[in-house]
């Protein structure tokens, strides 16, 4: 049997634990997630998804329960680089030009030059962007730099990639075709992904499984499974199969309070 | 394709051609000239009070040993502070971000030392070594340049975007690899900012401390000296040659600048990053 992709358990996360300011940001999470499976995380505000994002990435420790990524402890995985991870903020070193960021995660494992160079130049061809790899960050649109930011988080093809609403500082137009590109790019290279975001449509055009949070304190609401298939395409966004499963997701968020879902400026 | 000409039009921005940057100033800078020889002309200012550009050349002209001589010493005043002063500001720096202790220990000092209206030490630096050594001079240059220095790259080392270091944590980067591949770099720009200001600054605190006693050898004491005898235009032919040092430290610093960053502080600032 292959290990789960990321199984996190009895999972607890409290900041400034045993301080009067004590907040509890995850409650009793419990979630596996398969191999090549594509998994969005949604909810309001303050429901705790970055921070579960940033517990399976190892950037934060739990204050009790257990995180295995590809069955090893959460902190293994990171020490491995068993994820790449990608930001709402593409995060690009501007003064690298776009291969050398691509070939950064690679140079902090050690690969030589050459090595490092060549898989950085295939990842901008799998992102589209082979004729930017000498330029420099500022020269590239919003767009651009986030399939920048992609083609470095699966440089040293990690298995897994961790997404923190990756298209949430980009426009409808650009936002959709990032989400198609997407969806290509894992399709090729097999990755299973976590994703956070804020809306409703990104998040069931693009998975297989959406886990729907409620917060305060933030815990898993419901898990809604969207079998839209595994070709995507733009006719999938009319398809009323896909309206079903994003009213199915809506549904789920409602009975949270509405206060909490205009602090999150839920779409659409 | 869309997004070629879009880096093209930027390209062609930040490549104006040099007749394009230069005219304005230029101008500006010839006009100014020509209404002060006019005002003195026209206002019969004495020459006591405020001689025209052309006198002031004509000394300029009639003595460039002197000036270039008063030049190197100032200069090379500035040029020892400014070198040792950086090279302090940025070790400071170094172990401010390295550890909390220092950080601590040292925060006070720098700003107590900044706080002290700093020319009074070229006094005390004076009665240190003797009377003709260049030492209390170089050592102000040294102090002035080494605060401007010290909080600017402290800032650069320490100011890194909170994606970038989540980023490094997460390819398991130690913070060795930290500093040298994200910290430093980012300071660098901040490095440059600080030495524009720092080496204009060097070359003011090189002449403003010869006011203060020592050897009569550099720009700032023969400007005090030309006054004292009342040959203003001679002072004024000394300040023209203290404004050409200066200039010239902050054009090699640009200069610098352009070498050694990508894109300069521009690209940066443009990229919002």
């Amino acid at each position: 049997m292959t290990a789960a992709a990321v199984e996190v358990k009895r999972l607890t996360k409290t900041f400034n634990a045993g301080r009067p300011d004590a907040v509890d940001a995850l409650v009793d999470i419990d979630l596996t997630i398969r191999p090549g499976e594509f998994v969005s995380l949604i909810g309001p505000s303050g429901c705790g998804k970055s921070t579960q994002l940033r517990l399976i990435a190892n950037l934060l420790e739990p204050t009790t329960g257990e995180v295995l990524v590809n069955g090893k402890p959460a902190r293994q995985a990171r020490l491995d680089q068993d994820y790449g991870m990608a930001f709402q903020q593409a995060g690009l070193f501007e003064w690298r030009s776009v291969v050398k960021n691509v070939e950064l995660p690679l140079e902090l494992k050690g690969w030589n030059k050459e090595k490092r160079h060549g898989r950085a130049l295939e990842m901008l061809e799998l992102v589209k962007l082979p004729e930017f790899a000498e330029h420099l960050p500022w020269q590239l649109s919003g767009g651009m730099q986030q399939r920048v930011a992609i083609a470095r988080a699966l440089a040293a093809h990690p298995p897994l990639l961790l997404m923190d609403e990756p298209f949430g500082a980009l426009d409808e137009m650009t936002r959709e075709h990032m989400q198609a590109e997407l969806l290509r790019i894992c399709g090729e290279t097999g990755t299973t992904v976590v994703f956070v975001t804020h809306s409703i449509p990104e998040a069931v055009y693009l998975s297989t499984r959406v886990v729907v949070m409620s917060p305060r304190p933030g815990r898993i609401k419901t898990l809604v499974d969207v079998n839209l298939g595994s070709t995507r395409t733009v006719d999938t966004r009319e398809d009323p199969a896909f309206f079903r499963k994003v009213t199915e997701v809506r549904e789920a968020l409602r009975g949270m309070q509405v206060t909490d879902l205009d602090e999150a400026g839920l779409e659409p | 394709m869309r997004s070629t000409t879009f880096t093209g039009s930027r390209r062609v921005r930040t490549n104006h051609s040099v007749v394009e940057v230069l005219w304005p100033p230029l101008v500006f800078g010839l006009g100014f000239l020509a209404l002060w020889e006019l005002a003195v002309k026209v206002f019969d200012f004495q020459p006591y009070f405020l001689p025209p550009p052309s006198a002031i050349w004509d000394q300029f002209k009639e003595n460039p040993q002197l000036i270039w001589n008063a030049t190197k010493v100032s200069g090379l005043n500035a040029l020892i502070g400014l070198l040792v002063g950086t090279a302090l500001g940025i070790a400071i720096s170094f172990l401010l971000g390295r550890f909390r202790l220092v950080n601590e220990l040292m925060t006070p000092l720098a700003i107590a030392l900044n706080a002290v209206p700093i020319f009074v030490l070229v006094a005390v630096f004076n009665n240190m070594f003797s009377i003709t050594s260049e030492v209390p001079r170089r050592l102000m240059v040294t102090l002035v340049v080494y605060f401007i220095v010290l909080v600017n790259v402290t800032r650069g080392l320490r100011e890194v975007g909170p994606t970038q270091l989540e980023l490094m944590r997460s390819y398991a980067a130690s913070e060795v690899a930290i500093l040298r591949k994200v910290r430093v770099p980012n300071a660098v720009p901040y490095l440059f900012t600080a030495l524009k200001i720092a080496a204009p600054a060097a070359v003011i605190t090189a002449f403003v401390s010869e006011y203060f006693g020592g050897s009569q050898n550099g720009l700032g004491s023969r400007i005090v000296a030309s006054i004292a005898i009342s040959k203003n235009a001679t002072a004024w032919a000394y300040v023209l040659g203290a404004c050409l040092l200066g200039l010239t430290f902050y054009l090699i610093t640009v200069a610098l600048e352009r070498v050694t960053t990508p894109g300069g502080v521009a690209a940066r600032r443009r990229a919002g990053a």
